[in-house]
């Protein structure tokens, strides 16, 4: 059988992808390990987005609350709206938006920089001064993104939550307290801990897809700019099929 | 020029034996052989995209040749262990053609760098000390603070020789050393890889196409041509040799 090229390339790019994916759980328990520039790592990424995931988480929040009002007032059920924007925000909307948020800040950056690492040969000069390239690089970051991706979302679901009550607070009056307690009331245990473990695979996919687009990237400078553009569209894409594949799988486990 | 000294009795540190590698249809090297000889610099001459520098990736391991011996130190490089390879890459320093400073290190960062893994048993202050060392035998110890972005191209240069240079290689390997630098400051790398030939007595092989730095440079050449060492002999020789695919790099 006979695949059209684009196809084979896809498919191709798929395996080139699982490979790099493969080597980095081959490596990832051997040592050294780069405990610095981990932390070195979660400090850049982590702390580098927090003002960006704070804004979007906000008007997340508040866009959310004023858009479903007028569908609530016309069933009387404006009471009902913390707790139905608090479930949409934190089952489901909270973790794919700050993802997707993630991948293009922080999947463009690890694209971009190993990619200019790679044609500037500084990989191949860690290479030569005994440091290996993939743990130093690779595995820190792909550690890096898998933990801060989910404080992150966490970060953002509240702010987002706080944006909401202000929202409330504009046609109306709520305390934060009643807000927080029709939040919480409204959430249980199956709506949290899917959400918060679909983050950690968010986080590894942004990580993972950054570091093989950058590490594997070529074709000098024009090469650089495409690394960081494709990380950013497939580690994307990766979130929305994670999120699709998460949703069926605490379907399938009656979390719902 | 250097005085080019007689190959008898003198140690071979470096031999390459009928090496072969392509990328593709791209045969680069075909049959290549050359050997380098205690404490002289042998420059290895040739056209743009000859295959100079897939010879010195293929020396210290970054490229991986489909068939030959490479020696050093008498011993075999090809399906080398990691360890070893790293052992062998402390004697065997390279010189990368973008010099390849790491951006998002200082100076004195990316001088330490090397000795992460090969200078652990170091107490802060040797370390400290072979940092400035190395920098002062380049003449740039003021920059130590900057960030590689900050510096000229010459000085670049000059901190990853540097940098190269922390481990005291015995061997150096130098990928086009003045390619895109002006003549005075191509001059001054010049000088210092004499320098270095004299302070450190190491080995070098340099890959370059710049007529003025292999004349200034080498002891002996070799010149590359279809992947081949087509012919090897002083300066002089060959600017003198019959065979226009020869002499035509020198005029």
């Amino acid at each position: 059988m006979k695949f059209p090229p684009a196809t084979q390339r896809t498919l191709a790019e798929i395996g080139a992808i699982s490979r790099f994916t493969g080597r980095f759980f081959s490596r990832v328990g051997k040592p050294r390990f780069e405990v610095q520039e981990f932390f070195r790592q979660c400090y850049m990424i982590g702390n580098r987005s927090l003002g960006l995931v704070a804004i979007t988480g906000f008007i997340l929040g508040l866009v959310m609350t004023i858009q479903s009002r007028p569908t609530m007032a016309q069933f009387g059920a404006e009471d009902w709206i913390p707790a139905m924007v608090g479930i949409s925000i934190i089952r489901e909307i909270g973790p794919v938006v700050i993802a997707l948020i993630c991948a293009g800040k922080i999947g463009s950056g690890i694209g971009a920089e190993l990619g200019s690492m790679k044609v500037t040969e500084q990989i191949d000069a860690m290479e030569v001064s005994g440091t290996n390239p993939f743990k130093y690089l690779v595995v820190t970051r792909v550690w890096a993104t898998t933990l801060m991706v989910p404080v992150l979302v966490i970060f953002a679901d509240f702010v987002s939550l706080y944006g909401s009550y202000l929202a409330v607070n504009m046609r109306g009056v709520t305390s934060l307290a009643l807000f927080t307690q029709q939040v919480v009331d409204s959430l249980v245990f199956s709506d949290v801990l899917p959400a918060f473990i679909k983050t950690f695979f968010f986080g590894f996919a942004i990580g993972i897809i950054g570091c093989y687009k950058g590490y594997t990237s070529d074709k000098g400078t024009e090469g650089v700019g495409l690394a960081a553009n494709s990380a950013v569209v497939v580690s994307s894409l990766m979130v929305f099929i994670l999120d699709l594949l998460a949703v069926q799988l605490t379907d399938l486990l009656g979390l719902t | 020029m250097n005085e080019p000294q007689k190959n008898t009795d003198r140690e071979v540190v470096l031999q390459v034996r009928h090496l072969y590698k392509s990328f593709g249809e791209n045969h680069v090297l075909r049959d290549f052989s050359i050997e380098l000889f205690r404490g002289e610099n042998l420059v290895v001459l040739g056209k743009s995209g000859s295959g100079k520098s897939v010879l010195i990736k293929c020396i210290i391991g970054l490229l991986h040749p489909e068939q030959g011996e490479i020696q050093v130190f008498q011993q075999q490089v090809i399906g080398l262990e990691k360890e070893a390879l790293d052992r062998m890459r402390t004697r065997v320093g390279f010189l990368f053609q973008s010099n390849a400073l790491y951006d998002s290190m200082t100076v004195r960062e990316n001088l330490e760098f090397p000795l992460r893994r090969h200078g652990r048993d170091k107490s802060l202050s040797e370390v400290n000390d072979l940092v400035m060392e190395a920098l002062e035998n380049v003449g740039l110890p003021h920059t130590i603070d900057l960030m590689p972005a900050e510096l000229s191209g010459g000085m670049r240069k000059r901190i990853a020789l540097a940098r190269t240079m922390i481990l005291k290689p015995e061997i150096m390997l130098y990928d086009e050393p003045t390619t895109g630098l002006d003549p005075i400051t191509s001059r001054e790398i010049n000088d210092l890889i004499l320098k270095v030939q004299d302070i450190y007595k190491t080995s070098s092989i340099i890959i370059s196409h710049d007529m003025g730095c292999v004349r200034y440079t080498a002891n002996r050449v070799a010149l590359l041509v279809e992947g081949r060492c087509f012919a090897t002999g002083s300066y002089d020789e060959l600017q003198i040799h019959p065979d226009p695919a020869v002499n035509g790099f020198f005029e």
